[in-house]
């Protein structure tokens, strides 16, 4: 049988050193109406017919290309050099486990630290922690945060936080028995003001008023927010945001059918002792090496139980360590190339689209980096076309918000050439 | 060895990696957007060539264990084999390559795997639905109280408590408290087991349910569940089933069977999944049918072999994360159902539980074993009887590391002082674990003779002890504005 490695003489030989006769000596505990005689399965496959099978699966999905996808709402399709899937794929890293002993897992210890150390510097903030399982839970997660450090029971969503977001950020807050409200007037109960940006639609929204609003009002400020548009956004830091969280996929990560990827949070320094999850710092051994270890640990559920800060145990370490390939083979220089690459072409296909017949920015007034909405007749139909034509087009909105008839948000990023915006145009002129 | 990290091998000289140009006339981010919304200045990311990064990685690479290279016998993780085809499954473009709001006319194949690998671990738990969305177990926890809770509330009763063993895993009172319940504590009694006694005191209307771990945290198979399930029940409480130590018994005996109405699954340690130094994971959770209508949205259904996503849920708790969870670790998990099968699944149960008896025994003269066996698949034993040469739990630990070794899980259960708990898996051959029990005899041995030995170690790995506590006092003075070395992160030294 694949991956077992004992065999029938180990078994036997084995009974024998523990002094029983059968397997059902050992499983005497288990009552016996409880015992069933197998498992309803079918009988395990040789790897070649298991991979036959499930590439045959795969094979029923229909893969569009990089270049004609246009598709975002939260998952994008961006470069992702080889290095990441280089050392993603290095069994040092991917078959460990949490670093519980910290002599034998600085490799994960350091790469995580460094990992903290650039989402810090990305937004601009004191101290990021060592990953959530996606930006979704992230929002839920600070939100928790706000909630415990302010005492206060509601939280408001301002504007077109991603709908999932929202949904995932109600479930959290139903537990907690925590309000969640729409709307842009923080009150005396508000725990949080939380906005994203770019918001869901790909507009700016005024950060730093809103980050202001909610201070007036005693509450944090919770920024939702895209890495890679911040090589060119005012970073959450800079305006003042309490919290910021986002997800990480574009970090090197592949769409993947929505997961896995990974969640951000970082903080400021009075906030620290709120942050979920696992956080890493540095120590020194007695010759006086440096190292890194589980820091602040007392917030955590393994040590606080029913008192811990979250429930989090496993976060999305590997993903982590993805993004911090991803972030260092960009530099700075790069990241700022990615994101003014995206924000061109974006901008010039927003120009092209809006010149079509019946075709016009849903919000005209509104400025975006690479991901914009669009009013346009028969959106369905649109969608549809494209797919014939091999592209992967817009997302249509009004699945979400009623308001937004007609509307669809476009995405573009470095993967679609200028080619690929002419084929774009050109099926829809067809 | 150390490494320096990142930052400090930056070079601002380094030339950036050459990238796509925009190859369009657009304008400047700096021509469009005002200077309220512009970044004032970079962020402080390293510069460094392909090559140097790469050497980096690969260095902090070889400063790991891993379950690639070492024993692994961390209790309660089950940190066996993770087959290397999985891996090769889930980078299969057809899966990597889809976006998740796609049609669903285009992702049936993905669709089909999820239903399948639904239906599966239905069969394995004894289940009538399981959601794949949860993204770890924790999390899997925490989704099964939000049903459990939605459960209770429909019926217009209000229960406020959640009854949880003193040995159970930490994430369970968390868990518990995060749905907003009150946890209460249940003790175990002298043979390791739940206490009945003390259970059918803290059981009453106001309890919503009991977490129970099976067997439980020490390796032990709770031999009255089912009358503990029949107390449970009959006060309306539910009987919650934390899947960590699944690996004991598939195809042996089903949680459903023994009247857990919800049971979460660690993918990341019973189906292969690799732990990723930390995640990602996944934990589903299957529901018997009266929790069937509060599953997170969407669930996958299949009619006449199509596939679609069902959002019309209306009892439904919502949703517990973006999209549809984990789909990659979803891809390998059924790529490891499907080569082991029933059978597979069967025996990887029966010679977990055999390698974790042997192993046991192999170590019994050596080591305290607070409990009677037989074990089920991981055994807790105490170091207990070293603490007169002044040897704890974690010089051992530390010992075993310097032995090529990772150690087992220590000081946990906390109902067991100097506890070494230790899994080994059905992955692990029977020369490894000889290997093991000889490193515990010569530990146990050097605890006599040399016990300052143990409190050195480790020896041979990058550092040596780290300290921690004060690594907490820098930390602390940072927190408290005393200092300003944030000690958790990087920071360039100000020339």
């Amino acid at each position: 049988m694949p991956y077992l490695v004992h065999s029938e003489e180990d078994r036997a030989s084995m009974l024998e050193s523990i002094g029983v006769q059968s397997m059902d000596d050992l499983l005497v505990d288990i009552p016996q109406s409880l015992r069933i005689g197998s498992l309803d399965l079918p009988d395990g496959l040789s790897e070649y017919e298991t991979m036959s099978q499930i590439a045959s699966l795969a094979a029923r999905n229909r893969v569009f290309p990089d270049r004609l996808t246009f598709r975002g709402g939260g998952v994008y399709r961006r470069f992702i050099p080889a290095a990441v899937a280089a050392v993603t794929s290095k069994p040092e890293f991917y078959t460990a486990y949490t670093p519980y002993q910290p002599e034998a897992s600085q490799g994960t210890l350091q790469a995580i630290f460094e990992f903290q150390t650039l989402i810090a510097e990305l937004t601009a903030l004191d101290v990021a922690n060592a990953s959530l399982y996606d930006g979704a839970t992230a929002v839920a997660e600070a939100a928790m945060m706000a909630h415990i450090h302010t005492g206060r029971n509601e939280v408001m969503v301002s504007g077109y936080l991603h709908p999932e977001y929202v949904e995932v950020l109600r479930a959290f807050c139903d537990g907690r028995g925590i309000k969640v409200r729409k709307g842009t007037e923080p009150g005396p109960k508000t725990a949080a003001v939380i906005f994203q940006q770019p918001d869901f639609l790909g507009l700016l929204v005024d950060a730093k008023t809103l980050t202001e609003n909610a201070h007036a009002a005693g509450a944090l400020a919770i920024a939702c927010v895209d890495p890679i548009s911040l090589a060119i956004l005012s970073p959450p830091g800079e305006y003042g945001a309490d919290i910021a969280v986002g997800e990480g996929q574009q970090l090197g990560l592949s769409p993947s059918y929505g997961g896995p990827h990974v969640g951000f949070i970082s903080c400021r320094r009075e906030l620290v002792r709120r942050l979920p999850g696992r956080l890493i710092g540095i120590a020194h051994d007695k010759q006086g090496r440096r190292g890194f270890v589980l820091a602040l640990s007392a917030r955590e559920q393994h040590i606080r139980r029913e008192k811990a800060s979250s429930n989090i145990c496993t976060n999305h370490s590997l993903c982590a360590l993805a993004a911090s390939v991803y972030m260092t083979y960009m530099g700075p220089k790069g990241l700022r190339q990615v994101a003014e690459v995206s924000f061109k072409r974006a901008h010039v296909l927003a120009e092209r689209l809006a010149a079509l017949p019946g075709w016009e920015p849903a919000f005209p007034d509104r400025q975006f980096v690479n991901e914009f909405p669009m009013r346009v007749p028969k959106a369905s139909a649109v969608v549809r076309k494209l797919a014939r034509k091999g592209i992967l087009g817009p997302i249509e909105v009004q699945r979400w918000f009623r308001e937004l008839k007609g509307v669809v948000t476009f995405t573009c990023t470095e993967v679609n050439d200028a080619r690929a915006l002419d084929e774009l145009l050109a099926a829809l002129e067809a | 060895m150390t490494e320096l990290l990142s930052f400090e091998k930056s070079r601002p000289a380094a030339s950036p990696p050459r990238l796509p140009e925009a190859d369009v006339k657009g304008l400047d981010p700096s021509q469009v957007l005002g200077p309220d919304l512009l970044r004032q200045k970079a962020p402080g990311l390293p510069q460094l060539s392909e090559p140097e990064i790469m050497r980096h990685y690969s260095r902090l690479a070889s400063m790991n264990y891993s379950i690639s290279e070492q024993f692994y016998p961390l209790g309660s993780c089950t940190m066996k084999y993770n087959p290397v085809v999985n891996e090769v499954a889930a980078a299969l473009p057809g899966f990597a390559g889809l976006h998740p709001y796609q049609d669903e006319d285009t992702v049936q194949g993905a669709l089909e795997l999820m239903w399948r690998l639904e239906r599966a671990l239905c069969a394995v738990v004894g289940v009538e639905r399981v959601t794949l969305q949860p993204a770890a177990g924790a999390h899997g926890e925490w989704t099964a109280l939000r049903m459990i809770s939605a459960y209770h509330h429909s019926r217009g009763d209000n229960r406020t408590e959640v009854l949880v063993p003193d040995s159970a895993h930490g994430t369970n009172p968390a868990s518990a408290a995060l749905s907003g319940f009150q946890v209460v504590e249940v003790k175990s009694g002298p043979d390791g087991r739940i206490s009945l006694a003390d259970l059918e005191s803290k059981l009453s209307p106001r309890v919503a349910a009991l977490m129970l771990t099976n067997p439980n945290t020490l390796g032990l198979f709770e031999r009255q569940i089912l009358d503990i399930a029949e107390m449970v029940h009959a006060t309306g409480a539910m009987l919650y089933y934390d899947g960590a130590n699944l690996n004991a018994f598939m195809g042996i005996c089903r949680p459903g069977d023994m009247g857990f109405d919800a049971v979460h699954m660690n993918l990341h340690k019973t189906f292969t999944t690799p732990h990723g130094g930390g995640g990602p994971g996944a934990g589903p959770v299957g529901v018997k049918a009266e929790l069937v209508p509060f599953l997170p949205t969407p669930t996958v259904e299949r009619t006449n072999g199509h596939l679609k996503l069902d959002f019309k849920r209306p009892k439904s708790i919502g949703r517990v994360r973006s999209f549809y969870g984990n789909f990659g670790m979803l891809v390998r998990a059924y790529s490891y159902v499907v080569a082991m099968g029933g059978d597979g699944l069967t025996q990887a149960s029966r010679d977990a539980v055999l390698s974790a008896n042997y192993l046991r025994k192999q170590v019994e003269n050596d080591l305290e074993m607070p409990h009677e066996g037989p074990c089920m698949h991981e055994f807790v034993a105490s170091a207990q009887n070293l603490t007169h040469d002044g040897v704890k739990a974690l010089d051992v630990a530390k010992a075993l590391l310097d032995r090529d070794f990772y150690a087992p899980t220590i000081y946990f259960p906390l109902v067991v002082p100097e506890a070494l708990m230790v899994e080994p898996t059905e992955t692990e051959s029977k020369a490894n674990l000889d290997a093991f029990a000889a490193a515990i005899k010569e530990i146990v041995a050097e605890a006599k003779s040399n016990p300052q030995a143990l409190h050195d170690a480790p020896q041979n790995l990058p550092v040596g002890r780290l300290d921690e506590v004060a690594a907490a006092r820098r930390i602390n003075a940072y927190l408290q504005g005393q200092s300003e070395d944030p000690v958790l992160r990087w920071k360039t030294p100000e020339k």
